[in-house]
Formats: structure tokens, C-alpha cells, sequence
């Protein structure tokens, strides 16, 4: 996989018209990934995209990689087939919160589980788009869509609970107007060995526009995100005078200079730790939402056992061919 | 209690007669070894020389309460000095471990037949679970047949109280006791089995032990029981000259592919989702990892096939195994691998159906869904193993046809002859025909997905990791040359039709059906997939008896052989005969105009028997 070419963002554009609504969010991931991909130190061909069904898993024609558009909800299926055939590939799935979490849901939390080195990427604009504007897992108690027109009643997944509940080890929430945090965080996906989820926070500008206004406005962002870095106080808001503590069982926010919280009385984000409890505490907070590398917790990949055990069996197996195994055994002879 | 130094055969007058063909099953409760005994004197037999035809037949549970009718488990065999093709119509010996067996298979048995019975099992318990008012084997309702009563669950214990074991492992050998008093029925040597059981219980040097005890005490025991009046010989078979081995079909499907993978230079990869009677498979191809074979059991159904598409999307022989339920759930994922024109083999081991209908019996009633089970104008690859033995040619058929035409191929076989076992001549993989994948080699500047030679109408494989041939593939209809996405109306039709036209130009590349025994006359018999055995040995006595009828067995069903449209006029009827409501026979009415095909079906999760079928055929002409 090793590379020494120097590829450009243009190498990685493929010669297909982009087909988004203007002013997706699509857009935005797309340029992102182009950018990313030079600097992840990969080989033009072993690098494979593959999506399901809806708006986000057009993604693939619009690389000039190796891609294949599949069928609904299946992509983390065919990506394990591809990831184990060749290990050495670095393979995407490019999805949305209907793909993964509502047709895919099975294929989605056993990939998850499974852990192989397969990188996801999950656009989550909280609604259907290529089939106009149905509810999703996603979307809010009360929304109002087409197949939910006096609002909508079902409760929705958050995906990163969904995720740490299958045991994902990397997980990313990234909003979708942010280009140079996007590019960042597929290249530390792609770096971590392991299964890497990154749900981007995207906007529909035809169905759900404005879903995430209130916390990616950019008048209101530094107040509404909290973006955590490994090893880093969870400092946010316009003046950085805001931090989270954690309150009893509770995640509370604080201002430093009031009522003696310092800046050290302020939690530090730890990735990499293995109990996921404050992780998903991070997760579920609705304000400020956090965004960023949530969790980053490194084990052993599902090919790597497989390639290990494979290893084992070789060097102790007496069997080199199919005929060695035909004909060992019970066999015997008709003259 | 036996010694066999005191009590020898000329105690009495013994019969040893000569025979060409027997037909045993061995029942009892599900739990009571039965499969195993079977197994046992099956490989015997082959070892032998015999030709041999097994045919389990078990519940869909797994421990069934004891002695219970539903709980029965069997397995029949067929062993000849003559070809033997099938596991028989009526038992010459009826092997019974309890009352339940006896009650539920006594009809199988021959007039004059054999019953060999464990009289420990007939007590009142077993007796009222089995619904008897009386005692079978004290009354006169076994008059027609000859019993042996033997107290095997007695004898077994009394043998084996010296060895130290628990209660339960000695009740468990008293299938070896029995199997060793059919072994001295037929003359049969102990060592196969006793080596066997040496190597199976390896780490259990006293079950193996105990299992081998019983076995030579059944066996003696036979020898000096006066009921025993008669023992048979069956001699070696005339077979091919050849090393052979018996093979499950399951078995021998998963080492066909096996076979395929290193013909054709390419990595085996099977994603697959456990489902009866198709498991096998995966258990089987698990064990050779060794090989670089890659097995993944998947979360369902449709993961099984996913994976396996992204496999061939990568480059390996790609494979996924079900059933008819499992063969439903993966149809769009068909579709899929079908219009990317990517190889893949869908194995549907079938079974009875609808929905999970009989997941243990056997039926043929996935064919129309194998051929039109999907969305779209979808037309995939579909052959039919028929025997236990042939699921190895036509797995590694199956995996040539999906490479070298680059597309889905679905192999139907089914429980009959996934489960059951024959003698198969071993093929060395250098004595099987080449494989010429079309994977585009490393170098390669020009790459256009969806450019086809003009011989087979097939496109070339370009595979991650090629440089330079970085390329889309999907499930939107694409250009007919780049594969881009292109939605235009007549390069959609005319995608239709050259997907309809490679499938159909394959019959340039299949043998042509023959037809066996008669060559025109009274009737044609038409079978197709694992039927073969009963209609042989069918269509072969009517021909003995003087009719003239030809036996046409189709393992190639989409597209057809060739020249079957001529078969049809040089008999004055056409019977097809299925393990259905009648599927091929529909799909034969649509394309050979003005011929009368009759049909002949069986749906009650049971293979024809030969008897049935000469019946019928007696009765069309």
C-alpha cells in the first residue's frame, strides 16, 4: 500500500458530472475526501469506495478509484468481501443514516463488531432524500416529513450510541460545512487500524434544511460545539471560558472563573480510553454537541486474526494440494 | 455370557446365501446413533468393492423425547454387486431400536423381510409413546416377517459392565452391538469400523474401547443366535477401474470448488449463513484454511451473498451456500452480481418448501425461483448436480461457467443427494479441464468495463489493485461500453438483451444432452438434477422387461442443452418427471411448442422410489 507517487486532489476526481442538489452538504465531503486522499500515503488503485443506496452512495462514480455502487443497506457486506479477499486495499463504505441504520442496520452493527480495517462513512441529514423526504431513524420525534405529515412518531438513534453499542472503537462526528475538519478526520480514519466510523452532520437543503443549522451556524457554533481532541481540556464557547465536568453520574457544563472552576477542574478527553461510559456521555449531550474524534480505542483486526490462524494451520498442515486431500484417507482401489 | 470358542455356528444348519443387492435401514430414536451405524456399514460395504446408495433421513430436531414417533431417525442404504443407484424401494432388513421406529417404518419392509429388534425398548413406556395396544412383538402382527429379538441394551451393558464406565456412555454403544450383529449378517469385516472408532475417540482411549467391545460382541453374538438362520454375501461390484472414496454430496460440492479455486489460480472465498440442508458446505470448506481458502459466516443471508460479491469484485472464485429460504433473501444481491457481470456461485441445496416448510426433506421446487426469483430481465447461469458424486463435477462446472462467462451461476442440488453418499472415482485436478478466468493482468493501459469479445459476449475483469484500471461498477443500468451510469432508453434495452443473449450463448459451451437406454420408442422419461438415481434404475427395468423407454437426466437448465428440442419426436409420449408441482415441465410447455409433455410429481419431502415410478411409466404406454 505503500506510496512514493504525489498524487493531487485531481487525481482522485473522476470524469462523471456531480449530480447533488446545489448547495449540499455532499459537495463539501466529497472535496474533502480528494484532498485527504493524497496525503494518506496510499497507491491510486488499492484505494476502493463502496456505498449502498441514496444521495450519499452516488459517491463512488465521483471518484476516480476503484468504486462499486451496490444495492440497499448491503455495502458493509460487500466491503468485508473485498477487505478479506485483499487485505491490503483500503476499503470505504460511503453511507447514509437510511443505508446504515435502517435497511443496513444488521450489516451495519456487525461490521462494527466484526472490527475490520474498513473505513464508514455516514451521511446523517436526519431524513430520505433520493426517495423525497420520508423520516428516518434519525429524525426527530415531531418532524414533519412526507410519510410524516403530522410529525413524525418514531424515536430516533443517535449513531454514535448505536455504534459504541457495537462495539465501534473509532468513532468521529464531523459537520458537514467543515472541509479542512472533514479531511482531517478521514485521515486519521484511515490511519487507525480498525473499523472507523465517520458521521458527518449534513444538511438537505432540499428536505431537512437547517437540521443542523443550530449547532454548524457559524455565529453560533463556538457556543453550541464542543470539538474534543485527545489530551485536551473540553473547552469551548466564543471566549473558551466554557468546560464540561462531570457531576456525580452527569456530564455538566461550567464557566471557569465561576464559582471556583478553574481551568483544571475541566474533564480532558481521553480517546483511547476502553470503557466507552464517558464516551457515550459525550455522545448523548445535546448542548453543546460534541464533535470531533470521540473514541479511538485500538484492537486487533478481524483479518488480521483470520490471516494469523490461517498462518498456523499452514505451517502445521502436511496438505499442499487438493489431490494431497483426495487422496489421503479412506480411499481404495478398483482394478 | 458369549463365548464364541464354545458356541459356533454348527449348532444348527446356516444358511449362507448369495445375493446381488440388499437393502438395510437402520432406526431408532435421534439421539441413538442411527446416522453414524449407517455411515459405518455403508463405508464398509464401499471399501469392499460394493456399490453403494445411502439415504439419511432424520427429524428437524435434534433430540426429540425419547422414543417419541416424531423423534425417529434413519438411515437406509443400498449395497450391490451390481450398479447401484439408488438407496433402494423396500428394506430387506429393518433394523428398530425401539417401539416408535419399528412402528413408523414397518411398511418399507419387504414381505418375508428382516426385523432386527432391541426387545429392552419394548417395554410399556416405549410401547404407549409409540401408540401400540399390544405388544408387537408378542402378538402375531410381525407374522409375515422373520424378528430377531435381541435384548441389545441388555447385552450391551452386561458386556461392558467391566470396563468402568458411566451408565450413559454404555446405553450409548448399543448402536455398535447392533451394527456388529449386521456386520456378521453379511459377512462383513470388523476392521474398517474398529479403526475408525480407534481415530474418533483418539483422546478417549476407553470409548473407543467400549464402542469396539460392543461391535465384536454384537457380532458374536449374531453368530451363535439360532435365529440367525440366514447370512448373505454380497460380492465386490464391477466398477470403473480407479482409486475411489465414498462421498457425501455436500462434501463433494465443497471439494469441487476446492478443485476449481486451484485450477483456475485463483483464492476460494465463501460467504455463507448456516441454513439446513446446505451447512455442510461451510463445514466442510472451514476445515482447509490451509489451502488459502476463505470462509466467512456472515450475520444472514444476504451478508453471506454481499460478501461474496465484494470477494469476485476483488478477485477470488466467490461463493455463497443456502437453501430455498436463504436463496430468497439473497435475490436482489443476484441481481446485483448478475448486472455488474461479476462470477459468483449460489449454491441452493433445496429442501421441502414453501417458507421453512420441511427443512430436512428433500424437493425440487426452487427452480422456477432459481431461473425468475428476481427483479428485472435477470437471466443467470443455472445447472443441477444429480448425484452424490456428480455435486463435484458440476460445483467445478459451476465456478468454469461463472468465470469464463462472468456471471451468477446457480448450482441447484438438494438433501437427497446432498446427504446422501456414494462411491465417487477421485479426479485428480490435473485431469480436469483448464479454467481461463478473465482478469485483466498487471500492465494493462486500457481498461473499458463493459467492452465484450465477440465470441462469448463476456466483459473483462479488472480487480483493485491493478494500476491504472481504476473503474465504477453498480446496480444502476450503465453504458454498454465504459459502464458508467447511463439510464438512456436504448442502451438499456439493448443492455437487456446482450445480458439475455451471453446467458443464452453458453449452450456453445455445454455438452449436449444424451439420452440413455432406449434411443426412440414408447416413452421419454425426463428427469432433471437429483432424480437421476430412482429414474435410472426405473427406465433400466422397464427396458429389462421389453419396453422401449429413454431416460434424458438435464444438469444444464438454463440455458438448455442445444439439441434438446430433438429428442422429443422419437417417442411416441414425453413424461418429465419432478419433485414438484411440475416446474421444468411448465418451462419445456413454453419453449418446445407443440409437443404434450405429461408430467409426473411428488411433493411429500421423499425421493421417488423406483417402484413407483415403473408403475407409472407401465401405466403411459
Amino acid at each position: 500500500m505503500e506510496n512514493n507517487v504525489k498524487y493531487t486532489f485531481k487525481d482522485f476526481a473522476s470524469d462523471q458530472e456531480v449530480r447533488w442538489c446545489p448547495g449540499c452538504d455532499d459537495y463539501v465531503v466529497l472535496r474533502a475526501m480528494q484532498k485527504a486522499l493524497p496525503d494518506m500515503g496510499l497507491k491510486k488503485e488499492d484505494v476502493v469506495f463502496i456505498s449502498g443506496i441514496g444521495c450519499s452512495s452516488r459517491f463512488p462514480y465521483y471518484m476516480d478509484s476503484y468504486g462499486f455502487h451496490s444495492i440497499h443497506g448491503r455495502a458493509p457486506g460487500i466491503a468485508t468481501g473485498v477487505k478479506l479477499a485483499n487485505p491490503n486495499l483500503s476499503v470505504w463504505v460511503m453511507t447514509g443514516d437510511g443505508d446504515a441504520t435502517a435497511i443496513g442496520g444488521n450489516h451495519f452493527i456487525h461490521l462494527l463488531r466484526r472490527n475490520l480495517d474498513i473505513n464508514i462513512v455516514l451521511f446523517n441529514n436526519e431524513i430520505y432524500g433520493l426517495t423525497k423526504g420520508q423520516f428516518s431513524p434519525t429524525s426527530l420525534v415531531g418532524q414533519k416529513t412526507k410519510s410524516s405529515p403530522y410529525g413524525n412518531t418514531q424515536s430516533p438513534f443517535i449513531i454514535g450510541e448505536l455504534a459504541l453499542g457495537a462495539k465501534a472503537r473509532f468513532f468521529a462526528r464531523i459537520p458537514g460545512n467543515e472541509p479542512k475538519t472533514l479531511t482531517d478526520a478521514f485521515i486519521q480514519a484511515e490511519s487507525f487500524k480498525g473499523t472507523s466510523l465517520i458521521e458527518v452532520l449534513q444538511n438537505c437543503v432540499i428536505f431537512n434544511d437547517g437540521c443542523f443549522t443550530k449547532y454548524t451556524d457559524k455565529d453560533l457554533r463556538d457556543d453550541a460545539q464542543l470539538v474534543v481532541e485527545h489530551g485536551k481540556p473540553m473547552i469551548f464557547g466564543k471566549n473558551k471560558d466554557k468546560g464540561i465536568v462531570l457531576n456525580g453520574l452527569k456530564l455538566e457544563v461550567v464557566t471557569i472563573g465561576e464559582g471556583g472552576i478553574t481551568e483544571s477542574s475541566i474533564l480532558v478527553h481521553n480517546a483511547e480510553e476502553q470503557d466507552p461510559t464517558l464516551h457515550q456521555m459525550l455522545i448523548r449531550l445535546e448542548y453543546p454537541l460534541v464533535t470531533g474524534v470521540i473514541r479511538k480505542v485500538s484492537e486487533e483486526t478481524f483479518e488480521d486474526r483470520e490471516q494469523q490462524l490461517t498462518n498456523k494451520i499452514k505451517s502445521i498442515s502436511k496438505v499442499t494440494s487438493v489431490d494431497d486431500l483426495f487422496f489421503a484417507g479412506e480411499t481404495y482401489d478398483v482394478k | 455370557m458369549i463365548s464364541n470358542e464354545d458356541n459356533n455356528n454348527q449348532h444348527f444348519a446356516r444358511e449362507n446365501h448369495k445375493i446381488d443387492t440388499a437393502v438395510i435401514r437402520f432406526v431408532g430414536d435421534s439421539g441413538d446413533g442411527m446416522q453414524l451405524t449407517g455411515t459405518q456399514f455403508s463405508d464398509t460395504a464401499a471399501l469392499f468393492g460394493n456399490d453403494v446408495a445411502t439415504f439419511p433421513n432424520y427429524p428437524s430436531e435434534i433430540r426429540a423425547p425419547q422414543g417419541s414417533l416424531y423423534g425417529v431417525s434413519g438411515f437406509q442404504v443400498q449395497f450391490g454387486s451390481v450398479e447401484v443407484t439408488t438407496p433402494g424401494d423396500e428394506l430387506d432388513l429393518l433394523v428398530a431400536m425401539n417401539p416408535a421406529a419399528l412402528k413408523t417404518n414397518l411398511f418399507a419392509l419387504k414381505p418375508g423381510g428382516t426385523i432386527i429388534v432391541d426387545t429392552d425398548a419394548f417395554n410399556k413406556k416405549n410401547l404407549e409413546k409409540a401408540k401400540y395396544e399390544n405388544n408387537p412383538l408378542e402378538d402375531d402382527s410381525l407374522n409375515n416377517y422373520r424378528v430377531i429379538k435381541a435384548d441389545i441394551s441388555a447385552l450391551t451393558k452386561e458386556s461392558l459392565k467391566d470396563l468402568g464406565l458411566d451408565t450413559k456412555s454404555i446405553a450409548r454403544s448399543k448402536n455398535m452391538f447392533t451394527l456388529g450383529m449386521v456386520y456378521f449378517m453379511y459377512n462383513r469385516s470388523l476392521e474398517h469400523s474398529e479403526s475408525f472408532l480407534n481415530k474418533k475417540f483418539k483422546n478417549k482411549p476407553l470409548i473407543a474401547e467400549a464402542n469396539i467391545k460392543a461391535i465384536r460382541t454384537g457380532f458374536y453374538y449374531a453368530e451363535t443366535l439360532e435365529l440367525m438362520s440366514s447370512t448373505y454375501i454380497v460380492e465386490p461390484a464391477k466398477m470403473e477401474a480407479g482409486t475411489y472414496r465414498v462421498v457425501m454430496g455436500n462434501d463433494a460440492t465443497a471439494w469441487g470448488f476446492m478443485a476449481a479455486a486451484e485450477k483456475a489460480g485463483l483464492e476460494l472465498f465463501l460467504g455463507s449463513y448456516p441454513i439446513t440442508p446446505a451447512t455442510d458446505i461451510l463445514h466442510e470448506l472451514v476445515k482447509h484454511r490451509h489451502f488459502g481458502i476463505k470462509t466467512f459466516q456472515a450475520e444472514d443471508e444476504i451478508a453471506g451473498i454481499a460478501s461474496a460479491i465484494g470477494a469476485s469484485f476483488a478477485g477470488s472464485l466467490a461463493i455463497t451456500t443456502t437453501s430455498g429460504p436463504g436463496l430468497a433473501l439473497k435475490g436482489e444481491a443476484i441481481g446485483l452480481a448478475m448486472i455488474a457481470e461479476l462470477p459468483l456461485v449460489i449454491v441452493d441445496v433445496q429442501r421441502g418448501g414453501p417458507s421453512t416448510g420441511l427443512p430436512t426433506k428433500t424437493e425440487q421446487s426452487d427452480l422456477l425461483q432459481a431461473m425468475y426469483g428476481r427483479n428485472g430481465e435477470s437471466p443467470v447461469i443455472i445447472i443441477a448436480a444429480s448425484t452424490p458424486a456428480n455435486c463435484f463435477e458440476y460445483a467445478f462446472e459451476a465456478s468454469r461457467l461463472a468465470l469464463e462467462h462472468m456471471t451468477p451461476v446457480i448450482l441447484l442440488t438438494d438433501g437427497f443427494i446432498a446427504n446422501g453418499s456414494a462411491p465417487w472415482k477421485i479426479k485428480s485436478v490435473k485431469d480436469l479441464p483448464e479454467i481461463k478466468h478473465r482478469i485483466v493482468p498487471n500492465g494493462t493501459t486500457e481498461y473499458l468495463a463493459y467492452v465484450r469479445d465477440e465470441e462469448r459476449l463476456v466483459r473483462d475483469w479488472a480487480i483493485p489493485g491493478t494500476p491504472g484500471l481504476e473503474h465504477r461498477i453498480g446496480g444502476l443500468e450503465k453504458d454498454k461500453v465504459s459502464g458508467c451510469v447511463n439510464q438512456g432508453p436504448e442502451n438499456h434495452e439493448y443492455m437487456c438483451n446482450i445480458r439475455a443473449e451471453k446467458v443464452k450463448r453458453v449452450q456453445e459451451f455445454i455438452p449436449k444432452i444424451e439420452v440413455e437406454f432406449a434411443q426412440e420408442g414408447d416413452l421419454l422419461v425426463i428427469g432433471w438434477g437429483g432424480t437421476f438415481g430412482n429414474i435410472h434404475a426405473s427406465v433400466k427395468e422397464m427396458n429389462d422387461l421389453g419396453y422401449k423407454v429413454g431416460h434424458a437426466q438435464f444438469n444444464y437448465i438454463n440455458p438448455l442443452p442445444k439439441n434438446t428440442g430433438e429428442l422429443f419426436s422419437k417417442y411416441k409420449k414425453v413424461v418429465v418427471c419432478e419433485l414438484n408441482l411440475g416446474q421444468l415441465v411448465k418451462m419445456f410447455r413454453s419453449e418446445f411448442k407443440g409437443v404434450e409433455f405429461l408430467q409426473y410429481n411428488k411433493v411429500q419431502g421423499l425421493p421417488f422410489t423406483k417402484s413407483e415410478l415403473t408403475n407409472h411409466f407401465k401405466g403411459l404406454i
